[in-house]
């Protein structure tokens, strides 16, 4: 069954087919015609951002908080490029991202027309697949195809450059495939034997971990109920990387809270000394390895992971298991339960005690001060006062990102949405604006610093407009925390550009787009501050005056091992502190 | 620390859909990863289903080989991917063309060495040849040296080519 319509309707009607209902935009010259086709139809929202960024990482914010694609339409030329930081942050998060992006006329590509961009030839690395569609026949089948390669297998963005001709033209309408992909099939079953080999492996361990990633929380809520029901199986240790935070929950008794740079103590400590590691939906990044020929020297590792191309890449691995995650975990709980015999409980007992010792160091602990607020607290206190709500976290990058990782306590899946590849400032106010719109009646807090926030901050503006009441939480230190704690530890404490020497009034500049300003800079004041902010039936940008000069602790410096982490306390001498 | 590594050197075949764009995919990852390319060839095989086999030569450590093969798999309009070192014995062949100018001695001595090469002479003026040569690579390497002194131009060579042997279809 087709039907003659214009490339415009054909592109409404393929994303009303996909269950698109928001698409986060930005319209332009090139766009023009779909943008008519918006104007005059019901089913599909759309959010007007400041900057096509914003509109990726709103898009980020919507997928990652609901498991569906953001779907992001941008127009030709600076529309297209200004979507790359967005674009890359999704690929490196492996977040389900349609971008649809105008270009020019197909009779004026490679003419250096006006507002033209070589799209497809600049995100070709910035993205999973993308496609330039040249015939109108050809464009509801890309567009069924791109959603297709941006849901399945290991998730990412997916570009669709639609000349502008091919938007006016008209064409026939075809509905998704039903038979898949002709060449992209990624494996979701993970091999029967090597997951049996697994759990064989994993009950024979003295000192074993599980470490878990964003890749989890990308299967969807029942690898998440899946994973614990497998924490509380084994009785193992559970530690997680920045993107895998709510998996298991905070509360849970085996947490060991996040691993890597600014990972705990206890959970670094267990990585480094475990004799089974079971990766599960994560990736061996840099910022968790720390230095690889010091990594894990005892342990047998288990890899499971939906994307071949991440097993190997950075550590050697003793059983690789591509699949996807929700599968292999529903597999090990159900062989687990058939050849359990063995006492795991008393095999693990003296882990257990070895890993309480490492608790006792309390590695987080940090000194308040009487008359300044410490960021630590502020967020302890955001934690506090949002508890029992329905809260979303966003973050921007920075000092405040790994405070927000180590003291927020994430009990859900889809509740925490980071940049965590790409580490990109600004992420964190257009995701807060994503959040809220798949979930107008939650509490969505961005946990930001003053640097950060002044890269995206215009999409307060989006957040007026669409009434959404995100609360921005800037933890003012007036330093680029992080590149300055850098600075104080490894260059000789020379603060070179580091310093926010003039900063907006960011209370007058909440008023000036038409939210709330709130100032703390007292400990006595926060509470009530943050209750008003909390209580606040609208956007609240919240200027959290800190102490200017705090670290973040513990830290493992670059290429170092696990078990030469700094620690708060030894802050003064500044020596990596081992066993 | 940095550990004494091993390279490795590798031929895969690489079906994938021939559309727009995906030669630079390809040539993009190798580039974007750091990763090696020694020779890369491309043509359509299969024209009705649209298909083009890409032959890759590659270098690098065991963990870059395999790491290469996975990246190049997890591509969308890749089909498959057949790492033939690993795969079993094969056939690898190359053409060159060769350019040779000059007289007398010389000129007899450029035909003789073609001769005992099995190249063939595909132009000839009164003072020049060009030779076509088939063969492995360090054949038409080693031919290309022996020309230079006796008058080499210019060569044009069209990369690797390489097919599994016996009767099964990879």
């Amino acid at each position: 069954m087709s039907q003659e319509m214009s490339g415009a309707q054909i592109v409404l009607k393929a994303l009303v087919e996909q269950g698109v209902d928001t698409v986060f935009g930005y319209p332009g010259g090139a766009t023009l015609p779909i943008y008519d086709e918006l104007f005059q139809q019901n089913s599909i929202r759309h959010i007007l951002v400041r900057h096509e960024q914003g509109a990726v990482h709103a898009a980020e914010g919507y997928a990652r908080s609901t498991g569906k694609p953001g779907v992001v339409l941008v127009t030709s030329g600076p529309g297209a490029t200004n979507t790359i930081t967005g674009l890359v942050n999704a690929l490196m998060d492996s977040t389900p991202i349609v971008c649809l992006t105008g270009q020019v006329h197909t009779h004026l590509i490679g003419n250096d027309a006006f507002q033209e961009a070589d799209v497809v030839g600049i995100t070709r690395p910035c993205t999973k697949h993308n496609y330039l569609v040249k015939q109108t026949n050809d464009l509801a089948r890309v567009i069924h195809e791109a959603f297709y390669v941006a849901v399945n297998g290991r998730p990412g963005p997916v570009v669709v450059d639609i000349p502008k001709d091919v938007q006016i033209a008209t064409g026939r309408y075809e509905g998704p495939s039903k038979t898949g992909h002709r060449s992209y099939k990624p494996r979701v079953k993970g091999d029967a034997q090597a997951i049996r080999d697994a759990v064989a492996m994993m009950q024979e361990a003295k000192k074993p971990i599980l470490y878990t990633g964003g890749g989890v929380i990308n299967s969807g809520p029942a690898a998440s109920r899946l994973l614990r029901e497998l924490v509380e199986l084994t009785g193992f240790p559970i530690t997680s990387t920045l993107m895998g935070l709510g998996a298991y929950p905070a509360s849970g008794k085996n947490w060991l809270g996040m691993l890597g740079m600014h990972g705990t103590y206890e959970a670094n400590m267990a990585m480094h000394d475990c004799d089974v590691m079971v990766c599960i939906g994560a990736r061996f990044d840099d910022r968790i390895t720390g230095l690889v020929e010091a990594f894990a020297p005892d342990a047998r590792i288990i890899h499971v992971d939906i994307d071949p191309s991440s097993i190997n890449k950075n550590i050697a691995v003793d059983l690789p298991i591509v699949g996807d995650v929700g599968h292999v975990l529903e597999e090990m709980v159900r062989i687990w339960r058939a050849k359990s015999g063995t006492d795991m409980e008393a095999q693990i007992a003296g882990w257990w005690k070895q890993i309480k010792g490492w608790r006792g160091r309390d590695c987080l602990s940090y000194t308040p001060l009487k008359d300044e607020i410490m960021p630590q607290l502020a967020i302890q206190r955001v934690m506090e006062l949002s508890r029992g709500k329905d809260t979303y976290f966003t973050t921007e990058v920075g000092q405040h990102q790994m405070w927000a990782a180590q003291f927020l306590e994430f009990e859900e899946p889809n509740h925490w949405m980071t940049s965590g590849g790409l580490g990109t400032m600004g992420y964190g106010l257009p995701a807060a604006v994503g959040v809220q719109i798949a979930h107008p009646d939650a509490l969505v807090i961005d946990i930001a610093g003053e640097a950060s926030i002044q890269m995206t901050m215009q999409e307060v503006a989006t957040a007026v407009q669409y009434r959404l009441p995100v609360k921005v939480f800037i933890l003012n230190n007036r330093f680029m925390g992080m590149v300055r704690q850098w600075q104080e530890l490894f260059h000789g404490s020379r603060y070179s550009q580091s310093y926010s020497e003039t900063l907006p009034d960011f209370v007058k500049m909440a008023e000036a787009f038409g939210a709330t300003g709130i100032r703390a800079s007292k400990p006595e004041e926060l509470d009530a501050a943050i209750q008003r902010m909390i209580d606040t039936d609208g956007p609240v940008i919240f200027d959290c005056v800190v102490h200017k000069v705090g670290n973040v602790y513990p830290m493992i410096p670059a290429g170092e091992p696990h078990n030469s982490m700094m620690l708060g306390t030894d802050a003064e001498n500044l020596e990596p502190v081992g066993r | 620390m940095i550990k004494e590594q091993i390279l490795e050197k590798h031929t895969m075949a690489v079906l994938v859909d021939n559309e727009a764009g995906v030669l630079a995919r390809v040539v993009g990852l190798f580039s974007g990863r750091g990763y090696n390319i020694e020779s890369l060839t491309v043509s359509e095989t299969e024209h009705q289903a649209h298909l083009s086999r890409i032959t890759i030569v590659t270098n690098g450590t065991p963990m870059v080989i395999t790491q290469i093969k996975a990246q190049l798999e997890r591509m969308v309009p890749v089909h498959q991917v057949w790492d033939l070192t690993v795969e079993g014995p094969y056939i690898e062949r190359e053409l060159a063309l060769v350019k040779v100018k000059g007289r007398g001695e010389m000129r007899v001595e450029a035909l003789r060495l073609a001769d005992a090469f099995k190249a063939r002479v595909v132009d000839a003026t009164i003072e020049s040849f060009v030779f076509e040569l088939t063969g492995k690579s360090r054949k038409i390497e080693q031919f290309i040296a022996l020309m230079k002194p006796v008058g080499l131009v210019e060569v044009t060579r069209t990369g690797v080519v390489a097919i599994g042997r016996g009767s099964e279809g990879l």
